[in-house]
C-alpha cells in the first residue's frame, strides 16, 4: 500500500484527536463514577447505574439524537454554552469527542469499578494508621492498585471513541475535515460509486490502529498488573 | 499510659471493655471471637465504639461524650497487622518510608537506618512483598508501623499466619524491638507462650469484656480464670532472678519468692529477671520429703485446693511462698493421699520451661 494521501492523513488525525479527547475528558468522571459504585451505599443506586449504563444497551443513534436536543444551539444546554462562554459543541469535532466519550463511558466505568473491587480495603486502612489522609491514600494506594483496570477502561473507550458511528453522525452530522472521523469517512466512501478501494484502504488503516493500540495497552496492562501484584518489575 | 473504657454492639455479643496500662508491653489475651481485635481497632480508629473513651498519654482519641473522634491518620497510633497487609506495589523501601515520610520531623524517634539494622532488612530493601518469605513480611509490617513513629504500637496477632521457627524469629525481633526502642505495644493474642515470653501486664478478655488485669504470673495462676486461660493446659508462671552458675554441672540456680529452682544452664549475668513457666503435668506431689530422687526441684508448700476434673485427673494448687504452683495427677492419687486444703506438701517438679 503506497503511502497516505493528505484527505487520509486528515481524516486519521482527526480521529485520533476525536478518541484522544473523549478518553481523556471521560476518565477522571469515569473513575470517580467507579468509585462511587464499587464503594458507596446510597439511595437509587440501581437506578443509578443503569443510567450509566445506558449507552451500551441503547441504539447509538438515541443519544446522539438527545446529545442533539440537548446541546444543539437551540437545546436548553447548548444554548447556555453558547450564550455564556461562546462553546458551540453541536456540528464541531468537539461535539464527536463527546459523543464517543459517552459511548465509551460504560466500558470505561465497568473496567475500573472492577478492579477497584478486587482492592483489599484493609491495605487502605493500613495506610491511614501509617498518617495518609483520605486523598493521599486514593492517589498512592488505591489508583496505582486498580492501574489495570484503568487502562483496560482506557483501551476499550479508546477504541469504542475510533470505531463510534451512530450518535456521532447524528449529533455533529458529516462534515469533511470538522467531524467526518474514520467510520463516517468509509460510510461515505461506501455511499459514492467507485469509493470502493478507498474504502477498502481506510478499512485497512482502521485495522493496522486497533491492532496497535491493542498491543500497546495489552503491554501496558501487564506491566501495571506485575506491578499491582507486588512482583519485581 | 492507654486508657480504653469502651462499648460496642457486635453481632453475637457486646465489646464492654475497661482497662488502663502504662506497663511496655500489654498483651490481650482471650480465645478468637472475644472481641480483641475490635478494641485494637476501636484504639487505631478503624472501629467506631458506641460509646465511651481512649485516652493515650494524657491526649483523647475518642470520647463519645465530648463528641471528639481523631481520625485514623491523626492519632499517631502503629498498627501491625495479621496478615501484614504490606503494599504490593511497592518496594520494601517504599513500603518502610510510607509513614516515616508522612510523621512530622519533630516527632520522628526512630530513623531508617536503625529499623533495618533491628529488623535484619538491609538485604530485602529492593524487593516486592510478593517476594518476601512470610517471616519477612512481618518483620516490615512491624518496620513500616515503627517508622511512622507511633505513640503506641498495635500488634494483633502477628505470629498467628508463620510457622513455629519463624514465630520464634519474630518474638526475638520484638523483644529486642522493645528494648531498644522504648514504644509501648499492645499486642493481642491467643497463644499463651507469647503472653508468658512478652508481656509485662495481661489483659484476659471473653466475650468482649475484660475478666482480668495485672501481671502474666497472677492471671495465669487464677484459678477461677482457668477455664479461660485453659489452653496452658494449666500451669504456673513464675517469676525468678538468676542466682548462680554451677560450672562443673552447667546448672543455674534461680530465685523466687517460694525458694530456690535449679535449671539447666542459662546464659544470663546473675540478678537478670527470667520468667519460667512450670506445666501442671510435670509436677508431682508427695506428703513428706521425697529422698534417693533424681529430681532437683521438691519444694514444700500447703495445697490452696484439690478440684478432681471430669476424667481421670485432679487439679491441685499448691502455695510455695505466694505463688500457686499448679498440678495435675490422678484423681486416685488425690483420695489416696488425702489432699485437703491447708495441707502441708512437697511438689516435685520434672520440668521447667523458661522464657525471658
Amino acid at each position: 500500500m503506497p503511502g497516505l494521501t493528505a484527505a487520509e492523513w486528515e481524516i486519521i488525525q482527526l480521529s485520533l484527536r476525536v478518541a484522544f479527547w473523549s478518553v481523556l475528558c471521560s476518565l477522571p468522571l469515569a473513575v470517580a463514577v467507579a468509585m462511587l459504585l464499587a464503594r458507596c451505599k446510597f439511595p437509587g443506586k440501581s437506578l443509578f447505574d443503569a443510567v450509566v449504563h445506558l449507552p451500551l444497551v441503547l441504539p447509538p443513534v438515541v443519544i446522539g439524537y438527545f446529545l442533539l436536543l440537548l446541546l444543539g444551539r437551540r437545546g436548553p444546554l447548548g444554548a447556555l454554552l453558547d450564550q455564556y462562554f461562546g462553546i458551540v459543541v453541536a456540528f464541531r469535532w468537539t461535539g464527536a469527542a463527546i459523543a464517543a466519550g459517552i459511548m465509551g463511558f460504560p466500558l470505561m466505568v465497568r473496567a475500573i469499578r472492577l478492579s477497584l473491587e478486587s482492592i483489599d480495603t484493609g491495605l487502605e486502612a493500613a495506610a491511614r494508621t501509617l498518617g495518609a489522609r483520605r486523598w493521599r491514600v486514593f492517589l498512592t494506594i488505591t489508583l496505582p492498585l486498580a492501574m489495570p483496570g484503568i487502562l483496560t477502561g482506557t483501551l476499550l473507550s479508546f477504541a469504542r471513541s475510533l470505531g463510534e458511528f451512530g450518535a456521532t453522525i447524528t449529533f455533529v452530522s458529516n462534515i469533511p475535515g470538522e467531524t467526518r472521523t474514520l467510520p463516517l469517512a468509509i460510510y461515505t466512501l461506501t455511499q459514492v460509486p467507485g469509493g470502493d478501494a478507498a474504502a477498502l484502504r481506510l478499512s485497512i488503516i482502521a485495522i493496522v490502529l486497533s491492532i496497535i493500540a491493542l498491543m500497546l495497552s495489552e503491554w501496558f496492562v501487564q506491566r501495571a498488573q506485575r506491578r499491582a501484584k507486588g512482583r519485581d518489575a | 499510659m492507654l486508657k480504653v473504657d469502651v462499648s460496642k454492639k457486635l453481632a453475637n455479643f457486646e465489646l464492654d471493655t475497661q482497662f488502663a496500662s502504662d506497663a511496655g508491653i500489654t498483651a490481650l489475651f482471650g480465645h478468637s471471637g472475644s472481641g480483641k481485635t475490635t478494641l485494637v481497632n476501636a484504639i487505631a480508629g478503624l472501629a467506631r465504639p458506641d460509646r465511651g473513651s481512649i485516652e493515650i498519654n494524657g491526649d483523647c482519641l475518642f470520647d463519645s461524650a465530648r463528641g471528639i473522634d481523631v481520625a485514623v491518620e491523626n492519632r499517631r497510633v502503629g498498627y501491625v497487622f495479621q496478615e501484614g497487609r504490606l503494599f504490593p506495589h511497592l518496594t520494601v523501601r517504599g513500603n518502610l518510608d510510607y509513614g516515616y515520610a508522612l510523621a512530622r520531623p519533630a516527632q520522628r524517634y526512630v530513623e531508617r537506618k536503625l529499623v533495618v539494622d533491628l529488623l535484619g532488612l538491609g538485604h530485602v530493601l529492593d524487593r516486592r512483598p510478593a517476594n518476601l518469605s512470610g517471616g519477612e513480611k512481618q518483620r516490615v509490617a512491624i518496620g513500616r508501623a515503627l517508622l511512622a513513629s507511633p505513640r503506641v504500637l498495635l500488634m494483633d496477632e502477628p505470629l498467628a499466619a508463620l510457622d513455629n521457627l519463624r514465630k520464634t524469629e519474630i518474638l526475638r525481633y520484638v523483644e529486642c524491638l522493645h528494648d531498644e526502642i522504648k514504644v509501648p505495644i499492645v499486642y493481642v493474642t491467643h497463644a499463651v507462650e507469647e503472653i508468658v515470653r512478652l508481656a509485662d501486664v495481661v489483659v484476659l478478655m471473653a466475650e468482649g469484656k475484660v475478666l482480668a488485669t495485672g501481671k502474666p504470673s497472677e492471671v495465669m495462676g487464677r484459678a477461677e480464670l482457668r477455664a479461660h486461660t485453659g489452653i496452658f493446659e494449666g500451669g504456673t508462671v513464675i517469676d525468678a532472678k538468676v542466682v548462680a552458675h554451677d560450672l562443673k554441672y552447667d546448672l543455674t540456680t534461680l530465685e523466687f519468692s517460694g525458694g530456690e529452682l535449679i535449671v539447666p544452664g542459662v546464659d544470663a549475668l546473675p540478678g537478670e529477671a527470667m520468667r519460667l513457666r512450670v506445666r501442671a503435668r510435670d509436677v508431682s506431689i508427695a506428703l513428706t520429703r521425697p529422698t534417693d530422687i533424681s529430681l532437683l526441684n521438691v519444694l514444700c508448700g500447703q495445697v490452696v485446693e484439690a478440684v478432681p476434673g471430669d476424667d481421670s485427673t485432679c487439679n491441685v494448687r499448691v502455695d510455695i511462698g505466694g505463688v500457686q504452683l499448679a498440678a495435675r495427677i490422678t484423681r486416685l492419687s488425690a483420695d489416696r493421699l488425702g489432699l485437703q486444703p491447708g495441707r502441708e506438701v512437697y511438689a516435685m517438679i520434672k520440668a521447667i520451661s523458661l522464657d525471658r
